[in-house]
């Protein structure tokens, strides 16, 4: 079964503001797009699962213009703050790569 | 930059600032470039504007656009303009705010907290070291209006320093919005960006083109398109002072290989007028301490072996500096291999074959958290597991001495937006002769 990772051309995170956390899943294609789409595996509650945060936190958005998904979540931890890890939030995007899509 | 300036344009916008970098600029004061990057770019931008006699409008100066950093800015502009024999009418847009002007309006109910936003009262605004408010297109537009040939302004919001010139002369702000979004970040709506580069846009009343001057670089609508999505929490609706503009009945059109039409977007005015702040605030002093391990019987033991240290440490802090000082630090474990970037969104719990440890301190004092990360060490070093009998040295440090300085750090403290009685009132415009 091929990953996320394997559909999209490029997986993404960073901050929206410092406050939130936001990931682009683009693809290069409609075809790529739609199917991971279509396979309703892409969920605010997987992502819920994943993340270890509650459904009502998480925005998700299909945008058809760019063949993209967005998701966007609060930050556990302000942007830089004490205990913060990653000021730029780039590299929370990490557990999206290996979900399966079937 | 040259082909872009041949290409006839009516301005030269810079977005200079961000927050991306932490809150350690906004909260010291310092700028995230050296002098000289900074300086290579402004002039640049001076030259090529002046080359042609249109405006050249930078904002969010000097990382956080606060008065320290605008300063700083300005005078690396009449430095330039001394040294190239610039003459322009400068106009200087001040972005800091009035802590007694903020608390008046926090009385008034005219601060607002967006998502997620921490609690904001009048002793967070006392506390901070610096307050930006993110300018409109408005001041902008005052400054021009008053004959401003260069503009140099703290923290904007990223789309009012390429807004405010086309607004003004009467494009739709529909085109305009949608447009000034594109060109934010420069060239990084193109297919592919090796480094940072300039952008080309042309409005026009139905909508605009968008090309990148440099050859290397092209435009397809999905590149161009995909733009809506950086940084931005909703890739169909942007929020600005002045109203939202709605992208999900654009259209993002190929004109050929490298450039793209895009029309269709909408702009609804707000009905009431808000600016967004931001603030940082002192949070401590901190040392750190880096290291790894590698034994794998410590290893299979890491939660409750640094549990055991954790509560080792703080009992020798106390015994060191007196009980009154567990209420003067942080201590945060940092575990590189286990859920160091991640912290608690992390969903894996499996560690490799070693980890980094990164152990913070943060005091009310630099002279305190040293001292604190002084006793962490030695006594984190040594730290025993019931497997081995006999000292052990557990930790690898990469450094001596093993403990870092890493100065104040700060914290953004406000995510809210303030509702002024006009766009310009909190943001005050100076002018010179250069």
């Amino acid at each position: 079964m091929p990953t996320l990772g394997d559909l999209a051309k490029l997986i993404r995170s960073k901050n929206a503001g410092p406050f939130e956390l936001t990931f682009d899943i683009m693809f290069e294609d409609k075809e790529n797009y739609e199917r991971v789409k279509q396979s309703g595996r892409l969920s605010r509650e997987l992502l819920a699962g994943l993340y270890g945060i509650s459904v009502g936190d998480i925005s998700l958005i299909e945008y058809d213009a760019a063949n993209a998904i967005k998701v966007t979540i609060p930050r556990p931890c302000i942007s830089g703050d004490i205990g913060d890890g990653d000021v730029f939030g780039g590299q929370q995007y990490g557990p999206l790569v290996e979900i399966e899509i079937p | 930059m040259r082909t872009g300036l041949s290409w006839d344009p009516d301005f030269i916008g810079c977005d200079a600032g961000t927050t991306d970098f932490g809150p350690y600029y906004l909260g010291s004061g310092e700028s995230n470039f050296s002098v000289n990057a900074l300086k290579r770019d402004i002039r640049l931008i001076l030259l090529g504007a002046r080359s042609r006699r249109i405006p050249a409008i930078i904002g969010s100066a000097g990382t956080a656009g606060a008065d320290v950093h605008l300063e700083r800015i300005v005078s690396l502009v009449f430095a330039i303009a001394r040294d190239e024999g610039l003459h322009f009418r400068l106009a200087v847009i001040h972005s800091e705010q009035d802590k007694d002007y903020l608390v008046q309006k926090l009385h008034e109910n005219r601060i607002k907290p967006l998502r997620n936003a921490p609690l904001l009262t009048e002793e967070v605004i006392h506390r901070s070291t610096h307050i930006v408010g993110m300018a409109g297109a408005e001041p902008f537009q005052e400054a021009l209006d008053n004959g401003a040939e260069v503009i140099v302004a703290g923290r904007s919001s990223d789309t009012s320093i390429f807004a405010a010139l086309p607004l003004q002369q009467g494009l739709p702000p529909a085109v305009v919005w949608q447009a000034a979004k594109i060109l934010e970040c420069g060239a990084a709506c193109v297919r592919q960006r090796k480094y940072p580069d300039c952008l080309f846009v042309k409005m026009d009343p139905k909508g605009f083109s968008v090309e990148p001057p440099n050859p290397e670089y092209s435009c397809s609508p999905v590149s161009v398109a995909s733009h809506n999505l950086y940084e931005n929490a909703n890739p169909y609706l942007l929020v600005e002072p002045s109203g939202i503009l709605d992208t999900s009945g654009c259209r993002y059109e190929a004109i050929n290989s490298r450039a793209v039409r895009v029309t269709g977007g909408r702009f609804t005015p707000a009905a009431t007028y808000t600016i967004k702040l931001e603030g940082a605030e002192l949070a401590g002093y901190q040392s750190i301490i880096i290291g790894g391990i590698r034994d794998s019987m410590i290893l299979r033991q890491l939660d409750s072996w640094l549990n055991g240290m954790e509560t080792a440490l703080k009992d020798r802090f106390e015994a060191v500096f007196g009980p009154e000082i567990s209420d003067r630090y942080t201590l945060y474990f940092r575990v590189y291999g286990r859920d160091g970037v991640m912290g608690r969104l992390e969903p894996q719990h499996h560690i490799g074959h070693e980890v980094g440890l990164v152990i913070e301190i943060t005091a009310d004092d630099q002279a305190t958290a040293s001292a604190l990360a002084k006793s962490a060490g030695h006594l984190a070093v040594h730290y025993p597991i019931p497997e081995w009998n006999g000292l052990i040295t557990s930790i690898a440090f990469p450094y001596s001495p093993s403990e870092l300085e890493r100065g104040p750090v700060y914290r953004f403290n406000m995510n809210h937006v303030v509702e002024p009685h006009t766009p310009g009132e909190m943001f005050k415009i100076e002018y010179f002769n250069v």
